[in-house]
């Protein structure tokens, strides 16, 4: 095939992109070679339109041990132990196959893990729906949740936590982020520099065939009517085959005879190789010929292209390259010998004693596009006025029977009962909690693990929602008694080519990078994902965190249950009222206009780290942040998984009921405590400037807001826990 | 006593039963599926897991590996099996434990915990276990039992039913059967009662901070039976 600027553009390229690569290349690109361009200089493996804001997240810590750059981020977690954890989408092939695309984003996210030599230990997802009433969601929601079991449970890892939205702008494309944490020795973990001329290049893993192939290019653009067209560039996961890669990769690594490791992932054998050998600084040279095929007459171009999935490449130390075999072949995988490292510091393919492509790496890699695109800055939403004659047709135990059965606060217990959450024997605090934590297998470590996502309060303005969100997943640590380490993000946008998108992932990240910074909560690992898109329209955009903590002593773990009768509960932190972009609002007064709530970093901080302090005496008995919904969502949650009751007192605030009960303001937190220690947690907050108010006593089975407005805690569970399987099964 | 657990390539339930059996005292080894003899072993467990896959059926390929024609062996000659989960499938393939077991009523992955009800105590497995019904967990996607109306009799005329899926009051009906088991039926022995074959998994029910405790339960009666 004769390559010219139309089969560039075909490929996903633009005009100038193509005349860079022949100006840089002196030459015009053979089919092969422009293929492996158009897979490097993509979006999705390129981060083109990102890097430019990318750079400026805070990344280190003294907790880091790896931060971006890597197959995953590794922080330090004492007793040589470490964690290696990432969050990565597979928003488009999860539009055209749920199943498969689900699936194989799983697959993804934990071969990236192992690859750093890490055991998998834990799994976590958040993933996004169209509307309920639109006619695709349903079989959507079940073939993502298919898929993500599928892959998960015949792993053995166990999905310890999630989480799920609704909401029109994913009618067209929904969002599926997985995320993995893993546990390592800190002197095994492994990484994709090569080095050392004249090595072994290896080839492990499932036979290549002729999936997925320009599946990162899919990702790289919008969907039309023709996504149909693009289901054969979905992969197919094997979770069987990925299963003993796990356990042949960990056995060849408990020796020393690899010098470097990468998956082949978005991109496959060319973003793998290209990887290695750019950060070695080397070149790289590969007989195609000797690549395991699944199918016949595979071309050169189709073998570099596959995204077939579990495979691996593998430098090795010279000598060992029969020891490495007799593992794979004890757990049935293919292993080649495909290549070497070499001083030219170019990709050289070779097939049918030709050579197919010869590409210096730096031109693929530095000189990569990166563009700092035009994008606009939004303006806070003027605040709006709620009238107060609108709450008067409201009934307060009405209104909150209502968000706690709509979509966004409803049980999942429908979808997380289909993961397995308790393999590995070491799930301590299952979904449905505010985070989910797993021991460090055979020590009293845990680690506590929260995906969150605040799309309405990002859309209303960015800049403070970038906030929230990390926040929100400090809190969800604290929340559980866990020191937040830090996090991994998955930026779910529209396209960066339109301005409006574009600064709503400028000022999230400016925003998320603020809070990371100030809370010591750095950024270790993370993907983008642009062109999230049906046509025009974009996503609302959906920056998701995945946030990492330690919690020293495992019997020390707060949940949010509550748990005696005559208990005090406090609400830490001060409440305004904040209705703007509330539930309240938005879905029950239909106000879809104002500011989110606004965040202040200093109490974010100060009250999360008193928290902890009061756990660390063992005063908390139970505690839950403050988010949707406001306190009295989060109190209910709290008697429906305590199954018992609470009183409220009176409020001492000028404001209204239903802003007091369903205000949004951030950075606070219920807890529970014995009214014995009342005085002794009054001076803990006290001494620490927290804010603090009480807001009733543990009772056996009401809710009592005031005298006019009382329900059953079994109320509370039905409204809670039936919305989701009847839609369901409906 | 000396316990084995077998690991077929795609077990994923094998690390926690090793840790299980070593809790309550047993000297465990774990074995590889290719290897042909078994060691020495007061008890043999076949783990959970999606051994192979699960292609072709559940269980079926597991059925056929080396290691079994030993384990094989060793049942006839009397001893000691037990097959949780993907292993109580494997059994079934085996021909070591009559019946089959299909996919769930609703299709669903089902991971939760359940309560049992003990239906026959008269055996190595459960006596001198003093509850009726033990709280224990299940992960399954195959775990609905069916068997035919001959093989159902048989069952019955020889007590071979262990487990039955129940409320925590030993209740037995529709609404505790959680994927549409015939006669709600969770665990089952050969005819002479060495062999047990059961969905539920008691290695995830061995720790306060975990989903209960009555895996505990089971664990130390079955070591005492077998001093």
């Amino acid at each position: 095939m004769i390559v010219n600027e139309q089969v560039a553009i075909d490929h996903g390229l633009k005009k100038d992109e193509y005349k860079k690569i022949c100006s840089l290349l002196k030459r015009v690109p053979n089919i092969t070679e422009l293929g492996i361009f158009s897979a490097m200089w993509n979006e999705h493996c390129s981060y083109k339109s990102s890097r430019f804001h990318l750079k400026n997240l805070p990344t280190k810590g003294k907790n880091v041990i790896q931060g971006p750059g890597e197959n995953a981020g590794v922080i330090d977690i004492g007793d040589d132990d470490a964690i290696v954890f990432k969050i990565e989408s597979h928003n488009h092939p999860s539009f055209i196959e749920p199943y498969q695309g689900a699936a194989t984003g799983v697959g993804g996210i934990m071969r990236d893990v192992f690859t750093m030599g890490a055991r998998p230990i834990a799994n976590l997802n958040s993933i996004h729906f169209g509307s309920p009433q639109n006619k695709k969601t349903k079989n959507l929601l079940r073939g993502v949740v298919h898929g993500i079991g599928g892959y998960g449970n015949c792993m053995g890892v166990p999905t310890i936590a999630g989480q799920t939205s609704f909401d029109d702008s994913y009618n067209g494309n929904i969002l599926v982020n997985a995320m993995t944490l893993g546990l390592v020795k800190k002197n095994k973990i492994f990484y994709s520099k090569a080095a050392g001329l004249g090595k072994p290049v290896i080839y492990v893993g499932s036979k290549t065939g002729r999936d997925g192939i320009h599946g990162a290019t899919m990702a790289s653009t919008s969907f039309d009517e023709k996504i149909e067209e693009k289901k054969p560039t979905v992969q197919v996961g094997d979770p069987f085959t990925e299963k003993l890669l796990l356990e042949a990769c960990l056995e060849l690594m408990a020796g020393d005879s690899i010098i470097a490791i990468q998956d082949m992932g978005a991109a496959g054998l060319t973003s793998s190789s290209i990887e290695m050998a750019s950060k070695g600084n080397l070149g790289i040279e590969i007989n195609l010929n000797m690549i395991p095929c699944r199918e016949t007459k595979m071309s050169p171009y189709e073998i570099m292209l596959s995204e077939s999935q579990e495979r691996m490449l593998i430098v090795l130390e010279n000598g060992k390259e029969e020891l490495a075999k007799k593992i794979f072949d004890k757990w049935n995988l293919d292993f080649a010998i495909i290549g070497t490292t070499t001083k030219s510091k170019k990709i050289e393919l070779f097939f049918d004693q030709e050579k197919v492509a010869d590409i210096p790496i730096n031109i693929l890699v530095e000189n990569s596009p990166m563009y700092d695109r035009k994008w606009k800055k939004s303006k806070l939403p003027k605040k709006i006025k709620v009238k107060k004659e609108q709450f008067k047709t409201l009934k307060i135990v009405n209104v909150l029977n209502k968000i706690l059965s709509s979509p966004n606060v409803c049980s999942k217990k429908w979808i997380w009962q289909q993961y397995d959450h308790t393999v590995m024997g070491d799930t301590i605090q299952k979904p449905g909690g505010d985070a989910g934590v797993v021991r460090v297998h055979g020590t009293n470590k845990a680690i506590a693990a929260s995906v969150d996502s605040s799309a309405v309060y990002c859309w209303a303005h960015p800049l403070s929602g970038g906030k929230q969100i990390v926040c929100e997943s400090w809190r969800n640590l604290i929340s559980v008694g866990a020191k937040p380490i830090a996090i991994t993000n998955c930026l779910n946008f529209g396209s960066p080519e339109n301005e409006e998108n574009m600064g709503e992932f400028a000022e999230c990240v400016q925003g998320l990078g603020e809070a990371s910074s100030y809370l010591d909560f750095p950024v270790v690992s993370g993907n983008v994902s642009f062109y999230n898109q049906t046509k025009d329209i974009g996503i609302k955009p959906t920056p998701v965190i995945g946030g990492v903590g330690l919690i020293s002593n495992y019997k020390d773990m707060v949940t949010m249950n509550l748990k005696e009768i005559g208990n005090i509960l406090l609400v830490i932190g001060k409440t305004g009222g904040h209705l703007d972009q509330s539930l309240l609002s938005r879905d029950i007064l239909n106000e879809k206009n104002g500011p989110p709530p606004e965040i202040n970093l200093f109490n974010e901080k100060n009250n999360g780290e008193t928290i902890l302090k009061l756990v660390d005496k063992k005063f908390i008995k139970a505690a839950h942040d403050v988010s949707l919904g406001g306190i009295i969502t989060a109190l209910s949650k709290m008697c429906i998984k305590g199954k018992k009751g609470a009183t409220l007192k009176k409020p001492n605030y000028l404001i209204s009921q239903f802003e007091y009960l369903f205000g949004e303001d951030q950075g606070r937190y219920i807890i529970e405590i014995d009214k014995n220690n009342l005085k002794e947690v009054v001076e803990v907050l006290t001494e620490n400037s927290v804010y603090f108010d009480e807001l009733g006593i543990v009772n056996e089975d009401n809710l009592i807001i005031d005298e006019k407005s009382k329900v059953t805690i079994d109320d509370l569970i039905k409204s809670h826990t039936t919305w989701l399987t009847n839609y369901m099964n409906k | 006593m000396n316990s084995s657990v077998i690991t077929f390539p795609g077990s994923n339930c094998d690390r926690d039963m090793n840790v299980a059996l070593k809790k309550f005292g047993f000297k465990n080894k774990m074995i590889w599926h290719d290897d042909l003899e078994l060691p020495k072993s007061d008890l043999v467990v076949l783990p959970g897991g999606f051994s192979y896959g699960d292609y072709l059926r559940c269980g079926s390929m597991a059925s056929k590996s080396k290691i079994m024609k030993s384990v094989l062996n060793f049942a006839k000659g009397g001893g000691n099996v037990i097959g949780i989960c993907n292993g109580f499938q494997i059994l079934v393939e085996a021909g070591l434990l009559p019946g089959v077991l299909l996919r769930n009523k609703y299709l669903e992955f089902i991971c939760k915990n359940i309560f049992v009800k003990v239906n026959n105590k008269d055996n190595l497995f459960f006596k001198g276990i003093k509850k009726e019904t033990l709280e224990f967990h299940i992960a399954h996607n195959e775990g609905n039992y069916f068997c035919s109306k001959e093989q159902s009799k048989e069952i019955d005329d020889n007590d071979q039913i262990a487990l039955l899926y129940s409320d925590k009051a030993g209740n037995v009906n529709e609404n505790t059967n959680p994927n549409g088991s015939i006669r709600n039926i969770a665990g089952i022995f050969n005819k002479e009662r060495n062999i047990l074959g059961m969905m539920p998994h008691p290695e995830r029910m061995i720790d306060p901070a975990l989903s209960g405790v009555d895996g505990s339960i089971f664990f130390e009666n079955l070591i005492n039976n077998l001093k």
